[in-house]
């Protein structure tokens, strides 16, 4: 049985009712009249002091009795093939209790794996590692896209080093670029950039009678779950994956990737468990990436300054795998008649890409926004006022407002056009869009206790950005309890299934599942309180921790006192996530502005401040959000100015696979960041939240290239702007 | 000693980490007598050496004493084990973490005699007879340490795997300015790194503490 019912979404100043058909027993979408306790107000995350007192145990922290330590040889060759292991003298050696091949009889890249040992101390593995003989014959290689595309370049697997291109075309974009008044053609290139996750990827495995249980550093438990169970040939309920703590994964940690099958195999082998967590120079070889870019842009626009056409021809490479497109904002953000993108990835002898925080759009953003600035020149067009004109999203034109006046942009760029001095500072401002609308499949399980503690269980993970307190703030909010009376338990999938954490799908796609769970508990407290209050349950509502009459607020019992009465143990109620209905949008849109200083005399920048404006669907805690978007900020900052892995074209051979040789940004980079958000009812399922962990990571890079291309006076059309870089172009213009 | 181990060929290059390791000698003074290695000692700290007397240690494993948040610790480690690894895999303290392992990012951050240093970069053996404090010795969840404390009401974490290290370096710089400004506390954790980019929650906790230091007790 499903009901209709109308509910007001949007945000103050733009709002419209909808109409959405829920089943029974879904709750009725938080809308834009309702009044929270919890939701919207600042809640500092329930396990910091877990985190904050060194107390939170990750994968890597995992200590069992018997356990041994593993480690993976890897492949020193770009490419060769492999002709034979021997693992006899590491098997020889004291303390190593198991060695394997990998099984990879091609090497593609420089730290491909290629076997691995287990052993009784880290050292002792380390020390086998060193005894494995391998007879390698080595190969041809490319490790640069020009290299890799080149014609007789040796293949990387099999044939061409090029997919098809992958077109896609609305319009007619020659037509519209042949007609159009101003127009402008650059190429714009971006590096591959390695995720750098704090804790390394890895596991520990154990196998015993009741199968296999792996704790791993993880942004997907049930899907590691799964592919063990195919890979070891084991019914899943024989598989049990736990991540309680997860030290950053940023797109890099999803499936039972090498080192998690790795460890399992060794600790089947070894008959004891395994834990096999990677060195730092394996991460940013194997682990994945960003891929690069070299996309060739050409916009065309009308005398008024409105696009008229959009065309994208991207080449892209992250090493051996994954998809380089960067097509999403060219299709998104400012949406004309006439748009081609064209995208073709490339292989090379490096490794794979994978996934990374709104995988393509940092870099599909940079070039566009740094096409736009360029048009906006051209046509003598104040650069915010191109993107007002050009922005098609309500929303956005009113972040785009409101970043303005917050980052003070007329004032600022009056008051820069009077600046003198080697010292150049610059402004930009780019946009941002995504579609964080989540998907159904989670369900969760709450649980009322005797002594008045609720427990929300969920087979979700967190990956920093928060998700036990988001599940928290929306169960105690739903039972009108204190958040420190509910606890969230996630990680293990002995909980109630979850999607794997990413594209910012977590929290859209768990809290309406816990919702509905929490509102199936209350409506069974609600039956054990309607005999003690002399009123219907369906007369009752849940608040400032008691059951009271709604129209009557003066009958109440304490919710606590309602918990004593329940019959057993606990009761519990189940709830699950539904496909999405009705929604006031259907994407998030977002802005953000960025001033820089340029010491042209070394060529060193600085980013002084940053305007970051997002909608975030229903906000649930501005606290933790806030976190996430000067980490959006930081990355693009870091993005920007610093991070590229460094190739060397002769040898094959990344030059910087270390942390201090790959630089990111650090605190003396960190400007002054101000957030504005804007809490939009969205609808589309009971909560309206949507994640934030891509949207505000999208323009930043782009914003902060045009800021530096304003303040040196030269289009910036490659990354990062290392101080070499910067001087070049000045010297150029 | 195993003087025909292989060379890691796959690790050609010497690193400083690797240099470190190695080097199984430990010098107790500016001059060099070798003692026997048939007369290898327990190596606590406070045995006596002569003067310019050079203490050999290893290859093996050899028993050692750490003074560790107050506490005496025995444990047996070869010379090439870090004070990092002696705490996670030695001690079964697991709040440091590992993340860069040469020093480049600061999550193993602990204080040793009062200064922080990275775990990573001191061999065990080598913090013999120091004082010791790591983050578990700070607080723990039902009772942190004031920087704890506004670390979670800041919320100064996201991952959290950075944590404990930029707890201990803002412990460290509050304890020797309890009033440190912006800039004081910037160039506390100038060598922590954090991917999840939490650097400013992290400045308004230790600037908050600064405002109510003195409120809280703490170890450090």
């Amino acid at each position: 049985m499903s009901r209709r019912v109308t509910v007001e979404l949007g945000y103050p100043g733009d709002t419209r009712d909808v109409t959405v058909e829920i089943p029974d027993g879904e709750p009725v979408p938080w809308q834009v009249p309702d009044r929270f306790e919890l939701v919207g107000r600042s809640t500092p995350r329930v396990d910091g002091a877990m985190k904050a007192t060194g107390a939170a145990r990750y994968s890597y922290d995992i200590v069992l009795p018997e356990m041994l330590y593993g480690a993976i040889l890897r492949s020193p060759h770009p490419a060769a093939r492999v002709r034979s292991v021997d693992l006899s003298a590491a098997r020889r050696l004291p303390g190593v209790r198991a060695a394997i091949e990998i099984g990879n009889d091609q090497a593609r890249f420089a730290g491909q794996e290629i076997a691995a040992v287990a052993a009784d101390s880290s050292d002792i593995a380390d020390d086998a590692i060193a005894l494995i003989k391998v007879d390698y014959e080595p190969r041809r290689f490319a490790v640069t896209i020009a290299d890799a595309a080149a014609s007789g370049a040796p293949s990387v697997f099999s044939g061409s080093n090029l997919d098809k291109p992958k077109i896609s075309s609305k319009g007619d974009v020659d037509r519209a670029l042949a007609s159009a008044a101003e127009k402008i053609e650059a190429t714009y290139v971006t590096p591959v950039q390695t995720h750098v996750s704090l804790e390394t990827h890895g596991a520990v495995a154990r196998f015993d009678e009741s199968g296999l249980t792996v704790w791993c550093s993880t942004q997907g438990i049930f899907s590691v779950r799964d592919d063990l169970a195919v890979y070891f040939n084991l019914p899943p309920e024989k598989v049990r994956v736990i991540c309680e703590y997860l030290g950053g994964g940023f797109g890099s940690k999803f499936g039972a990737r090498p080192e998690i099958v790795t460890a399992a195999r060794l600790a089947k082998e070894a008959g004891a468990p395994v834990k096999l967590m990677l060195p730092r120079g394996d991460e940013h070889l194997a682990t994945g990436n960003r891929p690069n870019a070299e996309q060739t842009v050409r916009l065309g626009a009308d005398r008024s300054g409105k696009l008229v056409a959009i065309d994208l021809v991207q080449r892209g490479s992250g090493g051996v795998g994954g998809g380089s497109g960067s097509s999403g904002p060219f299709k998104m953000v400012y949406p004309c008649d006439n748009i081609r993108t064209s995208e073709t990835n490339v292989y090379m002898n490096a490794g794979p890409a994978s996934p990374m925080r709104a995988p393509g759009w940092p870099q599909g953003c940079f070039g566009l926004e740094m096409a736009m600035d360029e048009l906006a020149r051209s046509l003598h067009i104040d650069r915010l006022e191109f993107r007002r004109v050009n922005n098609t999203n309500p929303v956005r034109a009113h972040e785009l407002d409101l970043g303005a006046r917050a980052f003070r942009w007329d004032d600022t760029k009056s008051a820069l056009a009077k600046q003198t001095g080697t010292n150049r500072r610059g402004i930009g401002v780019a946009c941002a869009a995504w579609h964080a609308l989540g998907a159904s499949g989670p369900e969760a399980t709450a649980i009322a206790h005797r002594d008045g503690h609720v427990e929300i269980r969920c087979g979700t993970q967190d990956i920093g950005t928060g998700t036990r307190t988001a599940l928290a703030i929306v169960a105690a909010e739903e039972l009108g309890v204190p958040i420190s009376q509910v606890a969230s338990e996630i990680g293990d999938t002995r909980y109630p299934f979850s999607l794997p954490s990413g594209g910012s799908m977590s929290a859209p796609s768990n809290t309406p599942a816990v919702r509905q769970a929490a509102a199936h508990l209350r409506d069974k407290l609600f039956r054990i309180a309607a005999p003690i209050l002399g009123a219907a349950p369906s007369d009752l509502e849940a608040r400032d921790a008691v059951i009271r009459v709604r129209f009557d607020p003066s009958r109440s019992v304490a919710f606590k006192t309602v918990c004593r009465r329940i019959p057993g143990d606990s009761i519990s109620a189940q709830g699950e996530r539904l496909p999405n209905y009705q929604e006031f949008r259907p994407d998030q849109a977002g802005c953000q502005f960025a001033e820089v200083e340029v010491d042209t005399e070394t060529g060193i920048t600085r980013v002084v401040r940053v305007v970051a404006v997002h909608d975030v669907g229903t906000m649930l805690d501005p606290l933790t959000s806030r976190s996430q978007v000067n980490g959006g900020v930081l990355m693009g900052i870091s993005y920007a100015l610093f991070e590229m892995r460094r190739m060397d074209p002769a040898l094959g051979l990344m030059m910087n696979p270390t942390m201090d040789d790959y630089k990111l940004v650090g605190p003396l980079d960190t400007p002054k960041i101000d957030v504005i958000f804007l809490d939009v009812r969205n609808g589309g399922t009971n909560t309206g939240v949507l994640g934030i962990g891509e949207v505000v990571h999208v323009a930043s890079t782009a914003a902060v290239a045009c800021a530096v291309s304003d303040a040196i006076g030269v289009p910036i059309r490659e990354l990062p702007l290392t101080p070499d870089r910067i001087l070049a172009a000045l010297e150029h213009a | 000693m195993k003087s025909d181990k292989p060379k890691k060929s796959h690790k050609a290059a010497l690193s400083r980490r690797s240099f470190l390791k190695g080097a199984a000698l430990t010098s107790a003074g500016a001059m060099a007598a070798v003692a026997s290695l048939s007369h290898l000692k327990p190596a606590h700290a406070d045995a006596p050496m002569p003067a310019g007397a050079v203490e050999r240690l290893g290859p093996g494993p050899a028993p050692i004493e750490l003074k560790i948040n107050g506490e005496v610790k025995r444990l047996s480690v070869e010379p090439r084990v870090t004070l990092l690894r002696a705490l996670r895999e030695h001690l079964g303290m697991t709040g440091t973490k590992l993340v860069c392992d040469r020093g480049a990012c600061g999550a193993c951050t602990v204080l040793m005699d009062g200064r922080t240093v990275t775990s990573c970069m001191v061999l065990a053996v080598d913090a013999r007879g120091r004082e010791i404090v790591t983050i578990e010795g700070l607080g723990n969840p039902a009772r942190m340490h004031p920087v704890q404390a506004a670390f979670v009401v800041a919320d100064a974490m996201q991952c959290g795997f950075c944590t404990p290290g930029m707890v201990m370096s803002i412990a460290a710089a509050l304890k020797r300015n309890p009033k440190a400004g912006e800039d004081e506390i910037r160039q506390s954790v100038a060598g922590n790194i954090c991917r999840c980019g939490t650097y400013p929650h992290v400045f308004a906790a230790a600037l908050n503490t600064a405002r109510g230091f003195g409120a809280g007790k703490g170890n450090a």
